[in-house]
């Protein structure tokens, strides 16, 4: 079970994060998180939205390098070493996890993104753990 | 200091008609020895003996750039390999670097013509030298070099990217004179006033050259380091360094007219221009064995001043270089043309055929920024990726120009696009004043 989620390239320039997010509220389009991967000379903005593949769309056609990709959401409960498990169930099934970040999205409990290089299998692999994952309807 | 009094300082009209001999006998030596000049000498249904002297000069055929690809590496030889004993290159256009072939004779005159350069700035045998050029295919190191020596200076051959070495040296050796770019020399100023050691170092002289640079450097380095500043020329093709200097009245080059024939074309109808005129130089080697070029249009654009100087040389003076006729650009004395960096990238997969280079100066020290657009396709959520893609540019670039650019990578459309040919440089550096 996966989410949508929206990539966007930035160049290091002045106000265009601003630009992104500007397009996509004037286009109605509501995020539910938002986390970027910047360098000296670039950034990667990653945004979690219900329409993920319109958002992409309509940044397209604004000239903007866009993309979509599944990554899986998981929600760990708020407890010492949860989030740890589901990693070393990852590790311990071979699986290289690219980057993770938390989502702002309410609980119970503490819902993660986490992107791996075989999301196929991680997903197999926590659903046979009992994580608890989400897919885009339940955001 | 005078180096060569008889050859310096000689009367226009015992210097024409050296000139007129020497370029009598290249012009045989070439129709008789290169088949690719016999050709081109034909085509304009020209023989040797139409050539009488410096004033049928402009009956000769141009030499390019594209000649020398043409013939690369030794089509142009006018001596049996074997009587060649180096190569020096510089780049060019695409690809294939610029060469110049020596024998063994002319590496003396090229040692003799750096060594009146030397003399010219105030250099003797009792200096101690650093030479701050890239020993190499390069010209700049070795033909320094050589000219110091046989100058009979104590030189110390510390070529380049060890700065503070070079400084520990200079305080150590009493070292009193530098070869080196005149951005470098500045970039050492700043490291030396940022030490505290510019009244722990004993230099006196520096002579500069392998890019251009302006009055206001000159008035920098000397009043920083509290030196003598000489403008030296030269470029591969034709020898290397030492081609043309400027004296202590700073009027110009000083251009080896014995050696090195001067005119200046106009780029755009090619006509042979007056003397005083502005216009692209172009030099004829005169006593160059291995190589010599006819008529090689140096692309950089300039005027040529002939009245004797006040330190009694009567050789013509190059003015100061207004730009280039082409587009090549020369970074911390690399030359550089946009068309290598554009096959570089071609070779890049995940770029777009849009790119801008951005040349400053800071610090005193050239930078490059290479702007590339990212194509749709290359781009994914993972900064790796991209970061490896910023990498292999960086790679290809290095291997294609020998520089280190910073790569920028850039929205698709982020970059201007012009109708047409793009505008593909952004040179914020003011070297042309």
């Amino acid at each position: 079970m996966f989410i949508k989620q929206l990539s966007v390239f930035l160049e290091n320039k002045e106000g265009r994060l601003d630009d992104v997010l500007g397009v996509l509220a004037d286009n109605g389009i509501n995020l539910l998180s938002t986390s970027i991967a910047d360098t000296t000379e670039f950034g990667v903005l990653r945004l979690i939205t219900k329409e993920a593949d319109k958002a992409k769309d309509i940044l397209k056609n604004a000239g903007f390098t866009a993309r979509v990709d599944d990554v899986i959401a998981v929600v760990v409960p708020d407890a010492v070493g949860s989030l740890a498990k589901v990693m070393k169930d990852i590790h311990r099934a071979g699986i290289n996890v690219s980057y993770i970040y938390g989502l702002s999205i309410d609980g119970p409990g503490a819902p993660i993104a986490i992107k791996t290089d075989d999301n196929e299998k991680a997903s197999a692999v926590l659903e046979e753990s009992g994580v608890k994952m989400l897919s885009t309807e339940e955001l | 200091m005078i180096w060569n009094e008889a050859k310096e300082c000689m009367s226009r009209d015992e210097l024409e008609s050296l000139q007129s001999a020497r370029l009598v006998k290249t012009v045989n030596r070439v129709y008789h020895n290169v088949e690719y000049y016999r050709k081109k000498m034909q085509e304009k249904g020209l023989e040797p003996g139409d050539i009488r002297g410096i004033e049928d000069l402009s009956k000769l055929p141009y030499t390019t750039y594209q000649d020398l690809r043409d013939t690369y590496p030794f089509g142009l030889a006018a001596v049996p390999r074997s009587e060649l004993v180096r190569v020096h290159a510089s780049s060019g256009t695409t690809g294939k670097p610029k060469i110049g072939v020596y024998t063994r004779r002319y590496i003396d005159v090229w040692a003799e013509c750096v060594a009146r350069c030397l003399a010219m700035a105030g250099i003797t045998k009792d200096d101690v030298i650093q030479i701050g050029y890239g020993y190499g295919l390069f010209t700049g190191g070795l033909g320094a070099h050589y000219g110091a020596e046989y100058l009979g200076a104590l030189v110390l051959p510390m070529s380049t990217g060890n700065t503070k070495k070079l400084i520990d040296m200079m305080i150590d050796c009493d070292v009193t004179a530098i070869a080196c770019t005149p951005s470098y020399l500045l970039h050492v100023a700043e490291d030396l006033e940022k030490e505290g050691l510019v009244d722990k170092i004993k230099l006196k002289t520096a002579i500069c050259g392998a890019e251009p640079w302006t009055d206001e450097m000159r008035d920098q380095m000397e009043s920083r380091l509290h030196i003598k500043a000489h403008d030296i020329y030269g470029l591969t093709e034709i020898c290397g360094p030492g081609v043309a200097c400027d004296c202590e009245y700073h009027r110009g080059l000083h251009i080896w007219e014995d050696h090195f024939l001067p005119e200046v074309i106009d780029p755009e109808t090619l006509e042979h221009k007056p003397a005083g005129s502005d216009g692209e130089l172009v030099i004829t080697n005169l006593t160059k064995e291995g190589m010599p070029l006819i008529r090689y249009r140096t692309k950089d654009l300039t005027r040529l001043e002939y009245d004797k100087c006040e330190c009694g040389r009567t050789m013509a003076r190059i003015q100061r270089f207004r730009g280039r006729s082409d587009d090549m650009l020369i970074i911390r004395g690399v030359n550089v043309f946009p068309s290598q960096v554009e096959a570089a990238l071609l070779t890049v997969e995940g770029t777009t055929p849009h790119y801008m280079l951005v040349v400053d100066r800071v610090d005193n020290t050239d930078t490059l920024e290479v702007q590339v657009e990212v194509s749709e396709n290359a781009f994914t959520d993972e900064v790796k990726s991209l970061e490896k893609l910023s990498k292999e540019i960086h790679d290809k670039l290095k291997t294609a120009i020998g520089l280190n650019a910073k790569v920028r990578l850039m929205e698709p459309g982020g970059l201007e696009h012009f109708d047409g040919k793009s505008k593909h440089v952004t040179d914020k550096r003011k070297l042309y004043s």
